[in-house]
C-alpha cells in the first residue's frame, strides 16, 4: 500500500517538475511579490505638497510658515494671497494640502481674538487625507502652544507613546503575514484544483480509480507534492522577509511553519473540493479563484482591518481560513506569542482542515469514484 | 483555376532537401520528393517519424531549417501567403469549432476564403445533403461525422491541393471506407490529395506512397511497385521491415 | 473587410455561448464592488482601551471621561497592573493601554505638568498612528481646559481656531476612493486575462493551426480577437460606472465621454498585454498564472491600494511606465475632482504611449509562422 502510494506521488512530482514554466512561476512568484511589495507598498505619508494662502503676511504667519518648512514632511510648493488660484492646482494633482490663514493674523493673536486657519486636503484618498490632516494639525497645535507660553507656562500633559510589536510602524510587518497567506492559497488551492480537474477531464483519473489505490490515497497523492511546493514557498517568503526587510520573528519559527502547513492543508482541501464539483479544467480554475482569492484578500484582514467592517462581513470572515492564519502569523511574528495565546485559532484551522477534507473525500467518492 | 494549376504545375508539390531541426534534434532530414497534380499521395510513417512536421512545413505553418519546396506552383519561402489561397488543410486534432453549428463553421471558412454569400449558401446546402447532416452544434456530432465534415470544409474553396494529417484516426472501418470514397471523388475532380497516416492498409488506396523512417524518406513509389520490389505481400510488412533496424 | 466581419461573428458567437465565462466576467467584479465597498474602510470605529489608572483622582477621571466622550475610545478593562494590561494587548482584548501614574493630579496642580503613558498595538502601524493622533488631540484639549480652570487668567490665551475641509470627498468616504480602482481592475482582468486565455485556448485545441493555414491576414486575426473583448469590457465598464453612481453614490463630477475615452486607450494596452502573454504560453493554465502574476504586480504597484507617493524612488519610477497607475490617476481625477482634458493630458499621453508600445510588441511577437 505504501509502495503504490509512493509510486503515485513520484509520478505527480514528475508532472510538476516537467512543466517548467508553471514551476518557475510558482517558485518565483511569491518571492518576487514579497520583495516587491515589501519595498513598494507603504501606507506612510511622506512629502506632503503644501500650498499656503496668506492674504496678509506678518511675523506671526511667517513664523507659522517656517514651522511647516521645518517640519520635514511638508514641501511648500506655492504661496499665494488667495484661495481661488489654489483650487485648480488640486484638480491638476499638484498639491495635496492647503493651509489658509486668516487676514491680520498677528493682530488677532495679540488681541486675543480667535485667528482662523483652514486646512483643506485632497480627500480623494481619505486614508492619506486624514493622515496629512493629522500632521498639519500637529504643527499648528505645537505653534499654538508655543504662542501661549509667552505668558505663564500653561498646563501640559505629555504623552509618552510606545508602539508595541511594531515600533517603527513598518507597513511591511503588517503585510507580510497576509502575503504569505495569499501565496499559500494560490499555490495550494488553485494548483490542486487545476491538477485534479485536468486528470478528470483527460480521463486518466479513471485509470487511477480502477487501480488498487483507494480514493483517499488518490487525493493524498495528488495533494502531497503541492504541499511540498507550498512549504518551499513559505520558506522562501519568510527568508526574504527576514533577510531583506528584517521583519521580526519574535516567536517560534517552528510553530509558524507548522501553522503554515495546516493552513496549506485547508487550502488544498478546498482545491480538491472545487475539482470534484466542477466539470472542466477552465471552470475549476475560475471557481477556485472566486472561492479562495477573493475572500482571502478582502475578508481576511489582510488589507482592510476587520474591526472597521460592518457586522455582517465580520461574521462572514470567520469562515475564511486566511483570517485565522493571519492572526496566528502576526501573533507569532510580531508579538512573539505561542500556542498559549493561539490555541483557539489553531484549533479552528485544524477543524477547518478536517471538515473540508471530509467533505472533499466524500464528494470525490460520490461524483468521481 | 484547376486548368491553370495543372498546366503550370504538373507537379503539385516539389520538395528538395527539406529539413527541420529543433535544437539538436532533426525531425525531418533532407527529404526530396514530388507529387503529381491530381494524385492521391500517401505520406506514411510511424508515429514520431516526422510526418506531421513535414506537413506543417508544406502548409506554411513551420519554417524549414534548410531546403526548399514548391507548392501549387509557388515557392514555399517567398510566396507563402499566395499558397494559402490554393491549399486546404485538415489537422490531426479535429479543428472545427465545437461551439459553433455546422452551417456557422462553413460560413466562417467560406467567408475567410472569399466565397460570395450565394456560393456559401449553395455549397452549404449540398454539403449537408451529401453528408446527410442537419444543422446542429458540431460538438454533438459523432467523431466520424466530424471528420467527414472537416474534410468537406477543407475542400470548400476548391483548393488545388488538400493536406490531410491522419484524418481517419479513431474512426470505425465503415466510416473510414466512406472517407476514402470522398478522397477519391476529390481526386477525380482534379484535387491533389496529400494524406499522412499510420494505417498501412490505407496505403493500398493511394496512387503513390512514401515511407518516412526517422526523418528520412526510406522509400517511395506506387504500392504495387514497392510490394514487388521488396517482395512483400502488404505495405504493412514492408513498413515493419524498414522500421526494424531503427 | 469581409474576412474581419466573418471572424468577428465567430468570436461573438463563441463568447456569448460560453455561459459560464460570461457569468464569471460579470459576477467577480460586482461581488468585489459590493464586498469591497462595505469592507474597504480604514476608519477606526472605536479603539478598545485598557485603563491603568493609579491616581484615581478627579483630574485623571476627567481625562478618561474626555476620551470616552469623544466616541472614539471605549474602556474595555482596567486594573492597577501594567502586566495585566500588556496581557490584554497580547490576547487582543484591547487595542491600547492608557497608563496614568500615581501622582498625576498633584503634578498637574503643583508643577503644571504631568505625563501619561499611551501604549498601542502597532501591528497596523498606520492605524496606530491615526489613533495616537486622535488621542493626543483630546489630551491636548483637556490640558488647555485644565489650564483655563487653574490659571483663571483674565487675559485669554491666544487661540487658533482650526477648521478642516476635505475636498472632493467631504465625508472622507473610502468607497469613493476604492470604487474607481475596482472598475480599473475589472477592465484589466477582462482585457488581459480573457484575451490571453481566449487565444491560448485556440492554440490548445488546434483551431489556431487551422486558421493559420488560411489566407487570413495576421492583422485581421488579431483585430478579431481584440475587438469583441474590447467592446464587452467597455459595456461592463459602463454598467460598473452606473452601479457606482446610482447604487454606491460615487460622484461623477467630470466628463463621462472623457472617462470612456481614457478607458478605451487603457484597454488597448491591456489587450496588447494579453496578446503578448498568449504568444509565450502553451496552455490555458499557464496563461492564467502568468496573467495573474503580471496583473497583480501591475495593480499593486499602481497606487490602487497604497499611494504611489509613499513608495520609494525606484518604485515610483517604475510606476511611471505602469499604465494602470496613469489610468487610476485619470479616473480618480475626472470622477472625483472633475478634472478636464487639459488637466489629465500628461497621464493620458503616458497611457497612450505605453499602450501603443505594448500592442506593437505583441503584434510583432505574434507571427503566423513558428520560426
Amino acid at each position: 500500500m505504501i509502495s503504490t502510494l509512493a509510486a503515485f506521488v513520484t509520478k505527480e512530482v514528475r508532472h510538476i517538475l516537467r512543466d517548467r514554466q508553471t514551476l518557475t512561476i510558482l517558485l518565483l512568484m511569491p518571492l518576487v511579490q514579497v520583495v516587491l511589495f515589501g519595498y513598494a507598498l507603504r501606507s506612510d505619508v511622506r512629502n506632503v505638497r503644501l500650498a499656503i494662502v496668506d492674504p496678509s503676511p506678518d511675523y506671526a504667519t511667517l513664523a507659522l510658515r517656517d514651522r511647516f518648512q521645518a517640519a520635514g514632511r511638508f514641501t511648500v510648493v506655492v504661496t499665494d494671497k488667495s484661495m481661488s488660484r489654489i483650487e485648480p492646482l488640486f484638480r491638476k494633482g499638484k498639491i495635496d494640502l492647503a493651509v489658509s490663514l486668516d487676514r491680520d493674523f498677528a493682530a488677532r493673536v495679540e488681541s486675543g481674538e480667535p485667528a482662523r486657519i483652514l486646512i483643506a486636503i485632497d480627500a480623494s484618498d481619505p486614508n492619506t487625507g486624514s493622515t496629512m490632516q493629522a500632521y498639519a494639525r500637529a504643527v499648528i497645535v505645537e505653534y499654538e502652544q508655543d504662542l501661549g507660553s509667552r505668558g505663564s507656562p500653561p498646563v501640559r500633559i505629555d504623552p509618552q507613546v510606545r508602539m508595541r510589536f511594531n515600533p517603527t510602524l513598518e507597513s511591511v510587518n503588517l503585510f507580510i503575514p497576509g502575503l504569505i497567506a495569499l501565496v499559500l492559497t494560490l499555490v495550494s488551492a488553485l494548483m490542486t484544483a487545476i491538477s485534479l480537474s485536468r486528470e478528470k477531464e483527460r480521463g486518466t483519473l479513471e485509470i487511477l480509480l480502477v487501480s488498487p489505490l483507494r480514493p483517499w490515497q488518490i487525493i493524498v497523492g495528488k495533494v502531497l507534492p503541492y504541499l511540498g511546493l507550498a512549504f518551499a514557498n513559505v520558506l522562501t517568503a519568510l527568508l526574504a522577509a527576514w533577510l531583506i526587510f528584517h521583519v521580526p520573528f519574535r516567536g517560534s519559527v517552528t510553530l509558524l511553519l507548522v501553522e503554515s502547513i495546516i493552513y496549506s492543508m485547508v487550502s488544498l482541501a478546498i482545491g480538491v473540493l472545487v475539482a470534484t464539483r466542477t466539470a472542466t479544467q477552465r471552470v475549476a480554475m475560475l471557481v477556485a479563484l472566486l472561492a479562495t482569492m477573493l475572500p482571502s484578500t478582502l475578508l481576511s484582514g489582510m488589507v482592510f482591518p476587520l474591526a472597521s467592517m460592518p457586522r455582517v462581513l465580520q461574521l462572514l470572515s470567520n469562515v475564511v481560513p486566511a483570517k485565522w492564519f493571519i492572526i496566528i502569523a502576526r501573533g507569532i511574528m510580531l508579538k512573539g506569542v505561542g500556542l498559549t495565546h493561539l490555541w483557539m485559532e489553531t484549533l479552528v484551522l485544524v477543524g477547518m482542515t478536517l471538515a473540508f477534507m471530509l467533505i472533499a473525500v466524500r464528494s470525490f467518492k460520490a461524483r468521481v469514484a | 483555376m484547376t486548368a491553370v494549376a495543372t498546366q503550370s504545375a504538373e507537379l503539385a508539390i516539389v520538395a528538395h532537401d527539406l529539413t527541420r531541426r529543433f535544437g539538436n534534434f532533426t525531425a525531418v532530414d533532407h527529404i526530396t520528393f514530388d507529387v503529381k497534380a491530381g494524385e492521391v499521395f500517401g505520406f506514411l510513417g510511424a508515429n514520431g517519424a516526422g510526418k506531421t512536421t513535414a506537413i506543417r512545413m508544406l502548409t506554411g505553418l513551420l519554417a524549414p531549417t534548410e531546403g526548399s519546396a514548391r507548392v501549387a506552383g509557388l515557392d514555399l519561402k517567398t510566396q507563402t501567403e499566395q499558397i494559402r489561397h490554393r491549399i486546404g488543410y485538415m489537422s490531426q486534432r479535429f479543428s472545427l469549432y465545437e461551439d459553433l453549428t455546422v452551417l456557422e463553421n462553413i460560413a466562417l471558412y467560406g467567408g475567410i476564403y472569399g466565397l460570395a454569400d450565394s456560393e456559401i449558401a449553395e455549397r452549404s446546402a449540398s454539403m449537408l445533403s451529401a453528408l446527410g447532416l442537419t444543422d446542429e452544434m458540431v460538438s454533438r456530432l459523432p467523431l466520424g461525422w466530424k471528420q467527414k465534415l472537416a474534410f468537406s470544409v477543407a475542400l470548400l474553396h476548391e483548393p488545388a491541393i488538400v493536406f490531410l494529417d491522419e484524418p481517419t484516426g479513431g474512426v470505425d472501418p465503415i466510416t473510414r471506407r466512406q472517407f476514402w470514397e470522398m478522397i477519391y471523388a476529390a481526386a477525380a475532380r482534379g484535387t491533389t490529395v496529400f494524406v499522412t497516416t499510420h494505417y498501412m492498409d490505407e496505403a493500398e488506396y493511394c496512387d503513390r506512397i512514401s515511407i518516412m523512417v526517422d526523418g528520412r524518406i526510406a522509400t517511395m513509389g506506387t504500392p504495387l511497385d514497392l510490394k514487388r520490389e521488396f517482395d512483400v505481400p502488404s505495405i504493412d510488412e514492408l513498413f515493419v521491415r524498414l522500421a526494424r533496424p531503427a | 473587410m469581409r474576412v474581419l466581419k466573418v471572424l468577428l461573428r465567430k468570436e461573438y458567437l463563441q463568447i456569448f455561448r460560453d455561459k459560464l465565462l460570461l457569468r464569471q466576467m460579470i459576477l467577480m467584479p460586482f461581488i468585489q464592488l459590493i464586498v469591497l465597498s462595505s469592507a474597504a474602510t480604514f476608519e477606526v470605529k472605536t479603539s478598545r482601551v485598557y485603563l491603568v489608572d493609579r491616581d484615581q483622582s478627579s483630574v485623571s477621571r476627567g481625562l478618561v471621561d474626555r476620551l470616552r466622550a469623544s466616541g472614539r475610545f471605549r474602556i474595555v478593562g482596567g486594573s492597577g497592573s501594567m502586566n495585566l494590561a500588556g496581557e490584554a494587548l497580547l490576547s487582543r482584548d484591547a487595542d491600547m493601554i492608557l497608563g496614568i501614574p500615581p501622582d498625576f493630579e498633584r503634578d498637574i496642580v503643583r508643577a503644571r505638568a504631568g505625563s501619561v503613558q499611551l501604549v498601542f498595538n502597532a501591528e497596523d502601524g498606520a492605524l496606530a498612528g491615526v489613533t495616537n493622533s486622535y488621542a493626543q488631540q483630546i489630551i491636548a484639549a483637556y490640558a488647555r481646559d485644565l489650564n483655563a480652570g487653574i490659571t483663571h487668567s483674565v487675559r485669554e490665551s491666544p487661540r487658533i481656531e482650526l477648521r478642516t475641509r476635505g475636498w472632493y470627498n467631504q465625508e472622507l468616504d473610502y468607497k469613493h476612493y476604492m470604487i474607481p480602482g475596482i472598475l480599473v481592475q475589472l477592465l484589466t482582468l477582462t482585457g488581459t486575462l480573457l484575451t490571453a486565455m481566449n487565444i491560448v485556448r485556440e492554440k490548445e485545441i488546434g483551431t489556431l493551426d487551422q486558421l493559420n493555414v488560411t489566407p487570413v491576414p495576421r492583422s485581421a486575426f488579431i483585430a478579431a480577437k481584440l475587438i469583441p473583448l474590447l467592446s464587452i469590457a467597455l459595456v461592463l465598464f459602463a454598467i460598473g460606472l452606473g452601479v457606482s453612481r446610482w447604487v454606491f453614490g460615487v460622484p461623477i463630477v467630470g466628463s463621462i465621454p472623457l472617462i470612456f475615452f481614457a478607458a478605451l486607450i487603457y484597454l488597448i494596452g491591456a489587450l496588447g498585454l494579453g496578446l503578448w502573454i498568449s504568444t509565450i504560453v502553451h496552455t490555458q493554465q499557464q496563461a492564467m498564472f502568468i496573467s495573474f502574476f503580471l496583473i497583480l504586480i501591475y495593480l499593486l504597484m499602481s497606487g490602487l491600494f497604497t499611494p504611489v507617493r509613499s513608495m520609494p524612488e525606484w518604485a515610483q519610477l517604475i510606476a511611471e511606465v505602469n499604465p494602470v497607475k496613469h489610468f487610476i490617476v485619470i479616473i480618480r481625477s475626472v470622477m472625483l475632482k472633475g478634472s478636464g482634458f487639459m488637466d489629465i493630458l500628461r497621464p493620458l499621453g503616458m497611457l497612450a504611449a505605453t499602450g501603443l508600445i505594448a500592442l506593437t510588441l505583441a503584434v510583432r511577437q505574434y507571427g503566423k509562422q513558428a520560426a
